[in-house]
């Protein structure tokens, strides 16, 4: 792969992932920001991907490949069932920060990123780590996502932003995280994401809601 | 560069005359192809210049009580579209008034024009006037910043807002079109154009209702020859901020020399855009309904954060 092709895809796929960032934080309909966290998991396995072209890495495509499998294919599913048991309450209605406002944080964010990932760009100038700082503000608006959002999908969302957002930054700076080492963070992100399903399902048999700020107190 | 001369001089004869006399006939094609899908027969693409034509031969009747800003202000917005209709780099890369077919100085005088409409709006002293240029001075009010911040982030790459210089630059590196940095400005730059032109969702050009109404509002008072000429400009400006949009994002078959093969490609390829364009914008405009008034500045807000990322990407991603 030549080297223009090889930054303008890389920079092609960090624009989608960081897209992907912004319309979960845009739209209301949980089934769309689920569909929409889908894609981002194909611009984060394309990213994967473009990277392993460039470095002729076998170890990098197969992990591309099971990002593809887990965050584009299995997360989003289980995700879906989740919200199928849900009913009327598809979408996020009143979320702490209204949806203009938090557009405007998540620019805010954005400058944030690009300013504390100054020095780790510096420290080896290339096209995989000058998209650093789009790894850190998704790992920015999934925080701010899990924070301000009340339904418990959009904050499992928001937490699953957070680690695609972690993801991103490790295969940037270090060009390939050692194979054992993704399986065991997918492993533990399938889990967390299951735990995290049955949770919600039992809240909601238990309270008819799944809105997290009706949990403030406690009761027997 | 005298004959770099000629292609902007000449440029800025064919490019006035095809925005006249096409922007009409696009409107009407949009029309046409809205009521196709919508499965209702049209009236036919050259039904807006038929009205126009009725409007233009009827008697100048002005409102009791109105001021010269009413009577100016349709030649306001008629002049500054058809200014940036004779500068802009549309159908040749070089332009006419170089000095003049600058980013922000094209996005000013259209911002001109919007704003002399408001101020008839409230000359008239009515409600639905009122009511418009208030509505009208809400949506501009968060248009504009948006439109500057893209704009910044496409001139950032080439170093000039200069609009022939972008062109060119584009021209001579197709490749920097895919980049992230184009394709996030072009999305925060289709919703500010359907914004500021007054298309669904943020407007509907052929409501009169009195709750949804933004642009309508505004030129109710207008009647006869008055009318046609804001009708006119206000198609104009659809046609300008599309052209605007297809020579930023997709500038080929521009003419670059004076040879009149060159020119009558540099013509047809901005006709030809510029009605894919209207048609792709018409066929998306059934399938929407008209966003409530108080969710615009929401859409307005992704739009401006997707702009702000464009120029923060062109950092970025150097």
């Amino acid at each position: 792969m030549n080297e223009t092709l090889y930054v303008q895809l890389l920079n092609l796929a960090a624009g989608a992932f960081l897209l992907a960032a912004v319309m979960v934080l845009w739209r209301r309909e949980l089934t769309v920001i689920i569909r929409v966290f889908a894609l981002q998991g194909v611009a984060l396995a394309g990213l994967v991907a473009v990277l392993a072209a460039h470095e002729r890495s076998v170890e990098l495509a197969v992990v591309a490949a099971a990002i593809v499998v887990l965050r584009a294919g299995v997360l989003p599913l289980l995700l879906r069932r989740a919200l199928a048991g849900a009913g009327e309450a598809q979408r996020e209605t009143r979320p702490l920060v209204n949806v203009s406002a938090s557009l405007l944080a998540a620019a805010v964010l954005t400058l944030i990123a690009y300013a504390v990932t100054r020095p780790l760009v510096e420290l080896a100038p290339s096209p995989a780590t000058q998209a650093i700082p789009i790894g850190l503000t998704v790992v920015l608006i999934g925080l701010f996502v899990l924070v301000t959002r009340r339904r418990a999908l959009s904050q499992l969302v928001g937490f699953l932003l957070l680690d695609n957002g972690i993801t991103a930054i490790g295969f940037l700076t270090t060009s390939g995280v050692p194979l054992v080492v993704e399986l065991g963070v997918s492993l533990d992100v399938l889990f967390a994401v299951l735990v995290l399903q049955i949770l919600t399902t039992r809240m909601r048999a238990t309270f008819g809601d799944t809105d997290l700020d009706e949990l403030r107190e406690l009761r027997d | 560069m005298s004959a770099l001369g000629a292609v902007g001089a000449v440029g800025a004869v064919a490019q006035p005359v095809l925005i006249v006399g096409g922007s009409p006939l696009m409107l009407g094609v949009m029309r046409q192809v809205r009521a196709k899908l919508e499965g209702r027969a049209g009236a036919g693409i050259m039904q807006p210049w038929r009205d126009l034509r009725k409007l233009f031969r009827k008697e100048p009747i002005l409102p009791r009580g109105t001021s010269e800003v009413f009577r100016y202000a349709p030649i306001v917005l008629m002049g500054t579209t058809l200014v940036v209709a004779v500068v802009a780099p549309f159908v040749t890369v070089e332009s006419g008034l170089d000095p003049v077919a600058d980013l922000f100085a094209v996005v000013a005088l259209l911002a001109l024009g919007t704003v002399a409409l408001a101020l008839a709006g409230l000359d008239t002293g009515t409600a639905f006037g009122g009511m418009g240029a208030s509505r009208e001075m809400t949506i501009i009010a968060l248009v504009e910043p948006t439109l500057l911040v893209a704009i910044l982030a496409l001139s950032l790459r080439v170093g000039s807002t200069n609009l022939p210089t972008i062109v060119s630059a584009t021209l001579h590196d197709p490749g920097r079109v895919i980049s992230p940095v184009s394709l996030l400005a072009v999305v925060a730059l289709v919703v500010v154009i359907i914004a500021e032109t007054g298309r669904l969702p943020v407007d509907n050009p052929s409501t009169h209702l009195e709750l949804t109404m933004v642009h309508e509002a505004m030129v109710l008072e207008y009647a006869g020859p008055d009318l046609a000429l804001v009708e006119l400009a206000s198609a104009m400006r659809l046609t300008v901020f599309l052209g605007l949009l297809t020579t930023l994002f997709a500038p080929w078959g521009i003419a670059t020399t004076a040879t009149p093969a060159a020119l009558a490609i540099g013509l047809s390829a901005f006709a030809a855009k510029i009605t894919v364009l209207g048609v792709l914008l018409a066929a998306g405009e059934v399938f929407m309904a008209k966003l409530r008034l108080f969710r615009v500045p929401e859409l307005l807000a992704g739009s401006f954060l997707l702009s702000l990322l464009a120029v923060a990407a062109s950092f970025f991603l150097a």
